[in-house]
């Protein structure tokens, strides 16, 4: 049985993920990259949308997917860590989507070869996309850490101050060692140093414990659709 | 009243217009009781933003053909892939200078080796030229990356497999 909470963090994964990939909007280092950025965050809230909608429906209290996006406070978002995370420098945003969309991709493989048929609906759309993105992410990696003196610190740098976040994203499903399959060449190709395990590893978004990021993230988010409740267009 | 399914096939992509709904794959069926109409459209990424265009246009040219009553169904499963695209709608893409996407590799989107590997580029849709580079994965719309030929030394959309 998919439960509500699953749902919503799947959900929550991805809209938070899209708001923090839409903040590079007129920002990236180009043209190109911002509208790859923005693309991205694009097919986020996509998947957020459906995920949402259908974590409304399974809920059964008449919230829409406006009601969960807007009207919701931060304890109540069961989104990762890692997804909240200023965006910090490109390296830094490049090791978020690198581990963000390697995970996303096999989770979504794995929901659309399962048992709930609206799950494995919304997720055989999605995973194709999340190939791209980590695809996206990959080759930047390998840019970075294989580039010059200082993109290959920039780039160990984000890697390590990211990697204890991307625990939590295995909590409740065995795709850690898929993962790291993935992770761990693209890392040696780029001539990176995987970090070891074992030492820090924040965790509690999965049950509403954040960062205070997520609540100015949130700030952003919901006031338009706040201030003016019921407003359309 | 011509055919539901001639009508609403007739209606063309908001960000692709040299193409149909129904050469994009896009347009899955329409079924119809007297004056009502029922089409179901697939989306080709999750947040296409052309989805909504989609919707009233299809809904406008139905009931412009006397269809009173109209709803547009959006149906995810299966996943739309760009093997779909007709072939007359791949000719009308390269002749509008944007390549058309190749076959999608495999069964699924198990991709070989390394992420960030290309595959075959595509062919130069204004001289035809196989010395092309990526500009960046992601073009104009989702569903686009852009290219360069080394030869022509023009740019141009490719419509990515998916």
């Amino acid at each position: 049985m998919t439960t509500v909470e699953e749902v919503l963090g799947l959900g929550d994964d991805a809209l938070v993920a899209a708001q923090r990939l839409a903040q590079w909007t007129a920002r990236a280092h180009e043209l190109e990259e911002d509208v790859a950025l923005a693309n991205i965050a694009l097919d986020q809230l996509g998947a957020a949308r459906l995920l949402l909608s259908y974590a409304g429906e399974l809920e059964g209290a008449g919230r829409d997917e406006d009601a969960l996006a807007y009207l919701r406070d931060d304890r109540e978002f069961r989104n990762v860590l890692l997804v909240e995370l200023p965006n910090g420098d490109f390296a830094v945003t490049v090791a978020k989507l690198l581990f963000l969309a390697a995970y996303q991709r096999d989770r979504y493989r794995q929901l659309a070869a399962g048992e709930d048929e609206r799950l494995a609906g919304i997720a055989g759309k999605t995973v194709k996309e999340s190939a791209y993105h980590l695809d996206h992410a990959a080759l930047w990696t390998l840019r970075l850490g294989d580039g010059t003196a200082e993109s290959h610190r920039r780039m160990q740098s984000a890697v390590d101050e990211i990697w204890p976040y991307t625990y939590e994203l295995f909590e409740g499903n065995e795709l850690r060692p898929g993962w790291l399959a993935t992770v761990e060449p693209v890392l040696a190709e780029a001539t990176l140093t995987r970090p070891d395990d074992g030492g820090w590893a924040p965790r509690g978004g999965r049950e509403g414990r954040h960062t205070e990021h997520l609540s100015y993230l949130l700030a952003e988010l919901q006031v338009l659709h706040r201030a003016h409740a019921g407003a359309s267009w | 009243m011509s055919g539901a399914f001639e009508v609403a096939a007739r209606v063309v992509d908001p960000e692709l217009r040299v193409v149909t709904i129904a050469e994009l794959g896009i347009l899955r069926a329409v079924d119809t009781d007297r004056d009502r109409a029922v089409v179901t459209i697939t989306p080709t990424y999750s947040g296409c933003p052309a989805m909504d265009v989609i919707r009233d246009d299809v809904a406008a040219a139905l009931r412009a053909e006397g269809w009173a009553d109209v709803t547009v169904v959006t149906k995810l499963s299966p996943a739309w892939t760009t093997d779909w695209i007709a072939e007359s709608g791949r000719a009308k893409l390269a002749a509008a200078g944007i390549a058309p996407p190749g076959p999608v590799a495999g069964s699924g989107p198990v991709s070989l080796g390394l992420p960030g590997r290309r595959p075959d580029p595509p062919r130069c849709p204004h001289c035809g030229s196989v010395e092309t580079e990526e500009l960046s994965r992601f073009g104009s719309t989702a569903c686009k990356s852009l290219w360069r030929c080394r030869a022509c030394a023009e740019p141009f959309d490719h419509l990515k497999a998916l």
